[in-house]
């Protein structure tokens, strides 16, 4: 056991946990934070997607220790004061959601693409999201959601 | 006489649906069971079922339908939420009748305690029996509205109506929350609804046929939903189960002190059963895997994937299974041909693959179980869960939240078996998530299809005589639409390796992939088009409305004539589930491997009257993107017992760079009841594939994943 300390969605927290833990169990059944998804735990459907330091990492194959001094956002801390993020806003307006299990890998991986890209080529979409899985298979909704979140962040900056 | 794994279960006429039995490994113990048997628990002994409970009517109104003092309304449904819009349905078409804003319908899906038993959330059915259900209920609410109405303002209730959720008149208002108080509503509640009680035509639809966002969309996009896998109980515990190693391994010997010495891990041992819950997932994973160092299986040969079709053929009984019915003589019709074609068609096991494991918490208390589960037949769960347990069917509640896709591959209820058995033990709930690879080897798989067919051509190039055989996978859109005088349509069950069941839209799939190329083929030796070939031999004029559609919307005959060198165009049709389907598709054969890509989809559907656009829009597209995987590269290996592809790492489902320019036309019409359009999108997908593949290389393919085959 060690003790690991990281800020999550804003808040620092300390907790004791082996080091070697994955990181997305931490935050579900440590943390409470259910939002971010078990998908396969071995990174290669994007359902535990958070955001590091502002990075997309896959959560089911960070250990817990790799955290440590980090910022961590979960799909959680994406809406402010009620207010949904525009990526969130963006996909509820598409109805880019059918069984809605990889939705918060999905929406936090086109926030981390909009910051690298904020007017995304179609390519760009395609790249930046081609390692999250969505069974449903709503990619077209998807993309449709990413463009009109770009178009709307692009309208705000 | 197989030599093989003992089916775990039954399967069930009609491509398998709704699996009755689970393996579970465990039983009871004699001393157990007559403690429970002494205390009457295992006689079921309630008042009748009501009929809806039944599913079989549309039974009393309080089965279906409250009405708050709040003025809210709730629906009650045993038909669950698994991402493919049922909820927002529904509640569009409660109010719809209701004439209320939908926010003030609450709907109450999946539970065994409160909810009528609508049958399985399968086979396309929500839409054709439980929407008119529902209309007739909330129809049934609006009229007792207009009627206490009538009684407050001294008025006849035919001179008022509902609008907006209440009734006005002369300068007073009645509303629903004015009707929950009356003391008539709840000796109306006992009322029986009577068959045809009367609903809102289409064409005078104000809420339905309207696009309408999923009312759960933004609980999903905030992450604030909790599906069955994220469901907390006070004192949980995460559970994991030992696996063998093969199909068919027997457990010879295990020793749980390595797990029980971890701290506060409970280790069980019940027949073959072992399981351990933990404090952490990560804590029961150490001590599952403390326990797999110790154990001792006996395995049995099995067959590998690379003789899977010749093992279905020899192992195809000739026991009687439905089928359509014949035509004509078959045999003479061959006999007479022009010519003759044939061709065998092999389609392989796949995986649904939900985005979210199979997973549920289960508790006890006090002999009463409650479970959370992410299944399609919260009935049969609860039923499952009763006799595994010897307890009594109303001692056993099963919720369902929204859960993460199902896709025909949740009727079942592993994980809620194991999850009690775990809870019973260990006297606290207990979460189970089955990892990734459990889901891959140990869900049940959609059957491996064989598919023989062989037709004949008349002299006037008309197809004269049709003779095709389905070993093993189903007898769902067995038959032709083609107009033939001589047919023979059969299926044949077979002894399947892989424990198998339901998959989005069953059998049709296969049997439309085989059906559609073959029909190709067939229009290739008459010299004709594709198009005009299956126009020809139509009789149902919604299929012809669904080809004109898409092969308009796509530039078929345009495209056919001027296509860019190593690329192909192709099409294809189909019907289900009282919907039709036609799908239009370009794709880029790459000359070494023979791989398509596809570059272009454009696909026609009617299902009815639409109810809901937006969802059903998604429905197609998601179909659509879903069958791009099992006709490109999905394909379930197995070699030992083993599935040795059960990774998303090897088994290739969908991706973003999957998607191809994708154009849908949803046909709406008002003239014709809704049909459920979850499955049917689906069939036109491989077989227009296929067919490409061939206008661009001349090669035809006869199995999935499609592959223009070499040399």
């Amino acid at each position: 056991m060690a003790s690991i300390r990281f800020t999550v969605n804003g808040k620092a927290n300390d907790v004791d946990t082996e080091p070697e833990r994955p990181l997305l169990e931490v935050l579900r059944e440590d943390m409470g934070l259910t939002g971010t998804k078990y998908g396969c735990g071995e990174g290669q459907c994007g359902a535990c997607t958070v955001l590091l330091d502002g990075r997309p990492v896959l959560s089911c194959i960070t250990p817990a220790r790799a955290a440590q001094d980090h910022k961590i956002v979960t799909i959680e801390g994406l809406a402010q004061n009620g207010a949904l993020h525009p990526v969130q806003q963006a996909f509820l307006d598409e109805g880019a959601v059918q069984c809605g299990y990889c939705t918060p890998g999905m929406i936090l991986q086109t926030v981390a693409l909009l910051q690298a890209h904020p007017k995304p080529t179609d390519a760009q979409v395609v790249e930046g999201l081609n390692g999250n899985l969505c069974r449903c298979a709503d990619y077209h909704r998807i993309q449709a959601a990413v463009r009109r979140a770009a178009e709307s962040t692009g309208k705000r900056g | 006489m197989s030599t093989h794994t003992p089916r775990p279960e039954e399967p069930e006429p009609e491509g398998y649906e709704s699996p009755k039995r689970v393996e579970r490994g465990f039983a009871l113990n004699r001393r157990e069971f007559f403690e429970m048997a002494g205390a009457g628990l295992v006689i079921v002994a309630t008042a009748p079922l009501s009929e809806a409970q039944r599913g079989a009517g549309a039974g009393t109104l309080e089965t279906r339908l409250h009405v708050g003092e709040d003025g809210f309304i709730t629906i009650l449904s045993g038909k669950v939420e698994e991402g493919q819009g049922a909820l927002t349905e529904l509640a569009m078409a409660a109010a719809e009748e209701l004439r209320a804003p939908i926010e003030r319908v609450r709907m109450v899906m999946g539970d065994t305690d409160q909810t009528p038993n609508d049958g399985g959330t399968a086979g396309s059915s929500t839409t054709p029996r439980t929407v008119p259900q529902v209309r007739m209920a909330a129809a049934a609410a609006r009229g007792l509205l207009l009627a206490a109405a009538g009684r407050q303002f001294g008025v006849d209730a035919g001179r008022l109506e509902v609008r907006n959720g209440a009734v006005q008149y002369a300068g007073k208002t009645y509303g629903y929350a004015d009707l929950a108080r009356s003391s008539e509503l709840a000796a109306a509640y006992k009322n029986v609804l009577p068959e045809g009680t009367a609903v809102t035509p289409a064409k005078d639809w104000q809420m339905l046929g309207k696009p309408q966002v999923r009312l759960d969309a933004r609980d999903l996009v905030t992450g604030s939903h909790r599906f069955p896998s994220d469901v907390v109980r006070p004192g949980m515990l995460y559970g994991r189960v030992l696996r063998p190693p093969s199909y068919g391994a027997t457990l010879d010997g295990v020793d749980l002190s390595a797990a029980e010495k971890m701290p506060g891990v409970k280790a069980v041992r019940d027949g073959s059963f072992v399981g351990c819950a933990a404090p952490t997932t990560f804590a029961a994973r150490k001590a599952v895997e403390a326990i797999s160092a110790t154990a001792q299986w006996k395995t049995v040969e099995q067959p590998s994937s690379d003789i899977l079709f010749e093992y279905l053929k020899q192992h195809a009984s000739q026991q009687g299974r439905p089928q359509a019915p014949g035509r004509g003589s078959v045999e003479k019709g061959l006999a007479e041909a022009r010519r003759r074609l044939k061709a065998t068609y092999r389609v392989p096991y796949v995986q649904h693959a939900p985005m979210e494991p199979r997973a549920a918490v289960a508790e006890w208390q006090e002999g009463r179980l409650t479970v959370w589960t992410g299944t399609s037949n919260p009935a049969n769960v609860r039923q499952s869960l009763a006799e595994a347990f010897g307890v009594a069917a109303e001692r056993v509640r099963v919720l369902v939240p929204h859960f993460g896709g199902g896709f025909g591959g949740k009727h079942t209820g592993e994980a809620a078996l194991e999850a009690a058995r775990l809870a019973k033990e260990a006297g606290r709930p207990v979460a189970m998530q089955w990892t990734r690879a459990e889901e891959f080897m140990w869900a049940y798989f959609r059957p491996a299809a064989l598919i023989e067919v062989e037709a004949g051509l008349d002299a006037n190039n008309s197809i004269s005589a049709w003779d095709f055989t389905n070993y093993n996978s189903g007898s769902a859109a067995l038959d032709t639409p083609y107009r033939i005088p001589n047919t023979r349509v059969r299926f044949i069950a077979s002894d399947s390796p892989l424990r198998q069941s339901s998959y989005r839209v069953l059998a049709a799939t296969a049997n439309n992939f085989a059906r559609e190329a073959f029909t190709d083929e067939l229009a290739g030796a008459a010299g004709k088009d594709p198009l005009e070939f299956r126009l020809a031999h139509l009789d149902n004029d919604r299929i012809k409305d669904v080809l004109k559609a898409a092969t308009e919307r796509f530039g078929w005959r345009e495209r056919r004539e001027k296509r860019r060198s190593g690329t192909g165009v192709g099409l294809a049709c189909g019907t289900e589930k009282n919907s039709v389907v036609a799908a239009c598709c370009e794709v880029e054969v790459d000359p070494q491997t023979g791989t398509p890509r596809v570059t272009e989809i454009v696909q026609a559907f009617e299902c009815g009257a639409i109810l809901n656009p937006a969802n059903l829009r998604s429905q197609v597209e998601g179909a659509i993107m879903m069958g791009l995987g099992p006709a490109l590269r999905e394909e379930i290996l197995f070699d030992g017992g083993r599935v040795t592809n059960g990774r998303f790492a090897a088994y290739r489902v969908p991706r973003f760079r999957d998607l191809p320019k994708l154009d849908t036309v949803l046909l709406d019409r008002k003239d014709l009841e809704p049909a459920g359009a979850g499955e049917t999108p689906i069939i036109a997908i491989a077989p227009a594939i296929a067919n490409a593949v061939f206008d661009a290389t001349g090669k035809r393919a006869h199995a999935m994943p499609i592959r223009a085959p070499r040399g």
